[in-house]
């Protein structure tokens, strides 16, 4: 089959690669019918997360077709399904509590050597995103092979076409657990940093979860423009002062509750950013953290702080003191997805959400090299890639 | 060049400098604090294997603990029966009974294999298995395995040991590998698979096909 891997940082190649097959018993294959290309997926492109080899397929957004079950599958051939980027065996005491993301059981024992001493536990499983969450192949392919297959994927009806469910995989769920994660009450205001993918779900979920208002940060003008369209107040951080805005919109309190979603490669000039990156690109194993820091700042006082975005490594000049004397709620993880794609997936079918605003190309799987380019280097036009493979 | 290319270019320079003196005094600092004796005040309660001072004589001792929830009953019989263990065990290759002894099939690095014989010395049904060598094995071991309710049906807790003369020389040291020299490493990687078998009925892969 052919799948786009990796082969070394701003290198990634569409390959002929051997076809996967039903390996343990509660497996099944799927076609792929449309994939994305992530923002986190930027993160492996740039060389930022470690325990990415050669060879390696990536992508963990994904959705397709059932052409194989296993014995224990309780999925039917030819169904159409989407499929969570956790993997997760539903079984273990995190899954019981539909902390789908921390499975114990999805990583395979031999790949947990690097994330013990690193996290101090291995995380789940996930599709397409390094050794150090399984070393699974991804979905930027034209087949897949989906462990535990009775828990994750999501049966879609007939009705709605692929690229309006196809972010049930990650963004919309990452988007809508960010805004959960606010513990949003009437009155508030919640302020997101990033508006890519999931920042502008995570602005359309907290105005859905009844946010007063949104303030959405970032400083692209088309990306800016999408979340105006969402219905957030916008800050370019490049022509204002982000904490002054902030405090300024909120009658001199602050936001109630923030929302980092742009995680470990933060933009902007700024001395912290500058110290951050040196390390980052020395091997320090460092996290660039500006957006957290400028959040747990901007929060008021016993605020609320969301972080969907993805961090690796270790941040330095963390704002304990901030943290602490202001009181802070922290709450952040992997996205369970599991948890929550039959409540989206029922809200899309009755249009309470529409994800494909978010989609600005569309290319052939064969493409997706110029698809990464683009998206990493053209942020403000390229907002969201989906393959289709095949074509 | 910009000015802000320059700015940038200096402010890196200038985090560098910085950054090596913090490593330089933190090193420093490190060995000064590794040095000094540390206070050993009564007995606490931890397991003795996470003792920083080995306190077992010739034996190396390791273990590990993992909960699984699965009802303790079934975890004590899955253990118990001894064919049972390969499936999860990557150095096993083989156990089988020959009356009170039981002999396990070890695989060795170059393709050869080890044989050790043991005997059960202790068996409290739904508890504890403990086994020793017998002569004729080519190693000296004894291990257990012991078995708890997790709390608040959390499932079963399985706490498993193992103590070993560590050979002399080259052979002695491929001997080591089959054990559980990095007890982090060697035992969480056999717990875990058991508990992901007694939990989700499989070893759970990353591998896209069976001949990978």
């Amino acid at each position: 089959m052919r799948a786009l891997t990796f082969h070394g940082t701003h290198d990634v190649r569409v390959d002929t690669v051997p076809d996967p097959q039903i390996v343990n018993p509660r497996d099944a294959v799927i076609e792929v019918t449309a994939t994305a290309i992530c923002g986190s997926d930027l993160h492996l492109y740039d060389g930022v997360i470690p325990g990415v080899m050669q060879g390696d397929i990536l992508g963990h957004e994904f959705m397709g077709r059932v052409v194989e079950t296993g014995p224990d599958s309780t999925l039917k051939k030819d169904q159409r399904v989407v499929v969570p980027f956790t993997i997760s065996c539903g079984k273990c005491f995190h899954c019981m509590k539909q902390q789908y993301s921390a499975c114990d059981n999805s990583n395979p024992a031999e790949k947990q050597d690097l994330t013990e001493p690193l996290y101090g536990e291995a995380l789940s499983g996930l599709f397409g995103y390094s050794h150090l969450t399984g070393g699974y192949p991804g979905g930027q392919a034209e087949y897949v092979r989906v462990p535990y297959s009775d828990i994750g994927p999501i049966v879609i009806p007939d009705g709605p076409s692929d690229e309006e469910v196809l972010f049930l995989s990650d963004i919309l769920p990452t988007g809508w657990m960010a805004a959960e994660n606010c513990d949003i009450e009437e009155g508030d205001t919640v302020a997101v940093w990033g508006c890519g993918p999931v920042g502008l779900f995570a602005v359309q979920s907290a105005l859905l979860m009844g946010a007063h208002q949104v303030i959405a940060i970032d400083h692209y003008p088309n990306r800016l423009d999408l979340a105006r369209r969402l219905g957030a107040k916008v800050i370019d951080y490049n022509q204002t002062h982000v904490l002054e805005a902030l405090r300024e919109m909120t009658g001199g309190i602050g936001p109630d509750a923030v929302i980092d979603a742009v995680g470990m490669e933060s933009h902007g000039f700024y001395p912290d950013n500058v110290m951050d990156t040196v390390k980052q690109k020395i091997g320090f194993g460092a996290d660039r953290g500006h957006v957290l820091r400028e959040a747990i700042m901007a929060v008021r006082k016993g605020g609320r702080v969301s972080m969907p975005g993805v961090y690796g490594g270790f941040l330095d000049k963390f704002p304990t003191g901030a943290f602490m004397e202001k009181g802070l709620q922290w709450r952040t993880g992997q996205t369970h997805v599991q948890k929550y794609t039959h409540d989206l997936l029922k809200r899309i079918q009755e249009g309470e959400i529409d994800t494909t605003f978010l989609i600005s190309h569309r290319l052939p799987l064969e493409e997706a090299p110029r698809g990464y380019q683009n998206f990493h280097s053209n942020q403000d036009d390229w907002t969201k890639v989906v393959l289709t493979p095949g074509t | 060049m910009s000015r802000y290319e320059m700015d940038h270019d200096r402010g890196a320079k200038l985090a560098l400098l910085v950054g090596a003196g913090i490593l330089a005094a933190g090193a420093a600092a490190f060995w000064y604090r590794s040095q000094q004796p540390r206070p050993v005040g009564p007995p606490d309660s931890a397991p003795g294997r996470t003792s920083r001072q080995s306190r077992y004589g010739d034996y190396a001792v390791s273990g590990r603990s993992v909960t699984i929830n699965r009802p303790r009953a079934e975890v004590y019989s899955f253990w118990r029966d001894f064919s049972n263990l390969a499936s999860f065990m990557s150095n096993v290759e083989a156990v089988k009974t020959e009356g009170d002894l039981t002999i396990w099939t070890i695989a060795a690095p170059a393709g050869g294999s080890v044989t050790v014989r043991t005997r059960i010395v202790s068996d409290r049904e739904n508890e504890e298995i403990a086994w020793r060598s017998v002569e004729g094995s080519d190693i000296d071991t004894e291990g257990k395995v012991m078995f708890r309710d997790a709390p608040a049906d959390r499932g079963t807790e399985v706490e498993a040991v193992i103590a070993y003369v560590p050979p002399a020389g080259r052979l002695g040291q491929a001997i080591a590998k089959l054990f559980w020299t990095e007890p982090r490493v060697q035992g969480r990687h056999e717990l875990k698979r058991l508990k992901m078998l007694m939990e989700t009925g499989e070893v759970t892969t990353s591998r896209n096909r069976k001949s990978d």
